[in-house]
């Protein structure tokens, strides 16, 4: 089966589960047929392609759930379901998608399940395919996708949802998945352009032009030994214009609606990166705004700590370190940004002694490979 | 979502509250405590928490390269080892305080009496994936 055949198969799967939904099958067990359905397709579609891709779907998937159904004990609830003809009902509109995006980002599910139930309902993915991503075995995926089930089992399909809580997932799909077989970072970009047509939303639009400008700037973020080349030294050459012009687009139409939030401000900070053609050339003035602006959206602590590098860039290390001082160090990669202004500052001894201790604390390996190369770049200097 | 590895240790660790060795147990104290290590697992199955686990024997040996073209050098066990692994468990969890609290229901095994170990583990994060967005 060939790459854009799968694409548009997992782009029909939100609908087609919803109108399994809509026909009065249990949202679990729709999930299931579906899951089947799709199977049968990359089994079948290669030698004998629908006309009705969806059509086809639809009719394979209520089948499916029907002889799951038939297995099933509940002998007498089942003949009620089969002796009651499927109406055609009415084709499912553009709210059923964002129901389904609802239901997977329900605020009673755990992150991680609420990620593993919109990678294989919305995005229709395979329990195999989101295991790999994750690196879990593929029994632990299929229970957390089961008690995922399970747990939004009650909810009603047709219940208003918060769109924040579905942005919170695709947010952490983008963000933090892991490279595996499957391109989270481009699947996380694929749904929620999905979800941009189906809710007018600035902040829907905000996350989009956050992804597709931080997604742009992908072939410049590694080495080819795999190391992190940090913002500032990074060939801009590399990054992808289409995709940039593309978010910035977007983020424009979206903050001209004067509905700010934390998704917006965050691409606005990308944007003003984007558009700088040397990293020298960077408004800083500017994105210390943003983040003030970011600063009173949200809470996090960690857009304090972002903005005190900021303020170093526009107003000097020792206007960023006083940034700093007033942030709790305890914060995770305090000590790396303390390291940095300090070697900005001049201050190489110390900055040395900081990047050595950020490398120990650091959160992942590429990045304390990273502070451990500061650290020994500036012994070495200093040695010299 | 984070990933932890449970160590389990031979030696090295605080003595533990229900500090009997195990061939000093019951046939039946054995049992039941390989019964709660197994049941814990397939909870964590379950749970969709589960990565990996496994046990490792006591005796292991030392092996080092010894320069181009030579064979390894093998040594051990080193009687000064202070540390001895004797098994883990890998959990992906949503939390560090889940991770303590699942490592807190392991160290429960029953031991002597059938009464908790209180055994220590250790509780090592995995290094996670460097984020896209970092600014």
């Amino acid at each position: 089966m060939n790459q854009v055949n799968e694409v548009l198969l997992r782009s029909l799967t939100p609908s087609v589960l919803a109108i399994l939904v809509r026909r009065g099958a249990d949202f679990a067990a729709a999930e299931d047929a579906v899951q089947d359905a799709l199977i049968e397709a990359v089994r079948v579609w290669p030698a004998d392609p629908p006309r009705d891709a969806k059509g086809w779907l639809v009719t394979v998937a209520w089948r499916k759930f029907l002889d799951a159904t038939r297995a099933e004990a509940a002998r007498r609830r089942r003949e009620d379901l089969v002796d009651e003809e499927p109406a055609p009902g009415p084709a499912p509109t553009v709210d059923d998608t964002l129901q389904l995006y609802f239901l997977c980002a329900h605020p009673s599910l755990t992150p991680s399940s609420a990620v593993a139930l919109t990678l294989r309902a919305v995005g229709g993915l395979t329990t195999r395919q989101i295991a790999q991503a994750y690196l879990v075995p593929e029994a632990t995926m299929a229970q957390r996708i089961s008690r995922a089930k399970h747990t939004v089992s009650g909810v009603r399909f047709d219940q208003p949802g918060d769109v924040a809580t579905v942005l919170r997932v695709l947010y952490l799909v983008f963000n933090e998945g892991y490279s595996g077989d499957v391109d989270l970072a481009a699947e996380a970009i694929r749904l929620t352009r999905q979800l941009a047509a189906a809710i007018d939303h600035p902040e829907v639009a905000g996350l989009l032009a956050l992804m597709l400008l931080h997604h742009a700037r992908r072939a410049a973020r590694t080495a080819p030994d795999g190391s992190l080349v940090p913002l500032a030294e990074q060939d801009r050459g590399r990054w992808d214009t289409k995709s940039i012009a593309e978010g910035v687009e977007i983020l424009q139409a979206a903050l001209a609606r004067d509905r700010l939030g934390e998704f917006q401000a965050q691409a606005a900070i990308a944007a003003l990166h984007a558009d700088a053609p040397a990293a020298e050339e960077t408004d800083w003035v500017q994105i210390v705004e943003w983040y003030d602006e970011l600063a009173r959206l949200t809470d996090n602590p960690v857009v304090r700590l972002n903005r005190a590098v900021a303020v170093g860039e526009a107003d000097g290390p020792r206007a960023g370190l006083a940034a700093l001082a007033a942030l709790d160090d305890s914060l995770p990669r305090h000590t790396a940004v303390a390291a940095y202004l300090h070697e900005r500052d001049g201050d190489l001894t110390t900055a040395a002694r900081l990047y050595s201790e950020a490398a120990h604390k650091a959160p992942n390996l590429a990045e304390r490979a990273h502070l451990t190369r500061q650290a020994a770049r500036l012994n070495a200097r200093r040695s010299r | 979502m984070a990933k932890y590895l449970l160590l389990k240790h031979y030696r090295g660790a605080p003595a533990p509250a229900n500090d009997v060795p195990m061939d000093q147990w019951s046939p039946e104290e054995i049992s039941a405590h390989v019964q709660y290590m197994n049941d814990f697992a397939a909870r964590l199955e379950k749970t969709g928490e589960f990565v990996d686990g496994q046990a490792l024997a006591p005796e292991g040996t030392w092996v080092r390269y010894d320069g181009e073209g030579r064979p390894p050098v093998t040594d051990g066990p080193f009687a000064e080892t202070k540390d001895l692994i004797a098994g883990w468990m890998v959990i992906d969890v949503d939390s560090y305080e889940r991770a303590v609290e699942l490592a807190g229901e392991l160290s429960a095994a029953p031991g002597k009496g059938g009464e908790p170990i209180h055994e220590w583990l250790e509780l090592r994060p995995f290094y996670g994936v460097s984020p896209t967005i970092t600014e």
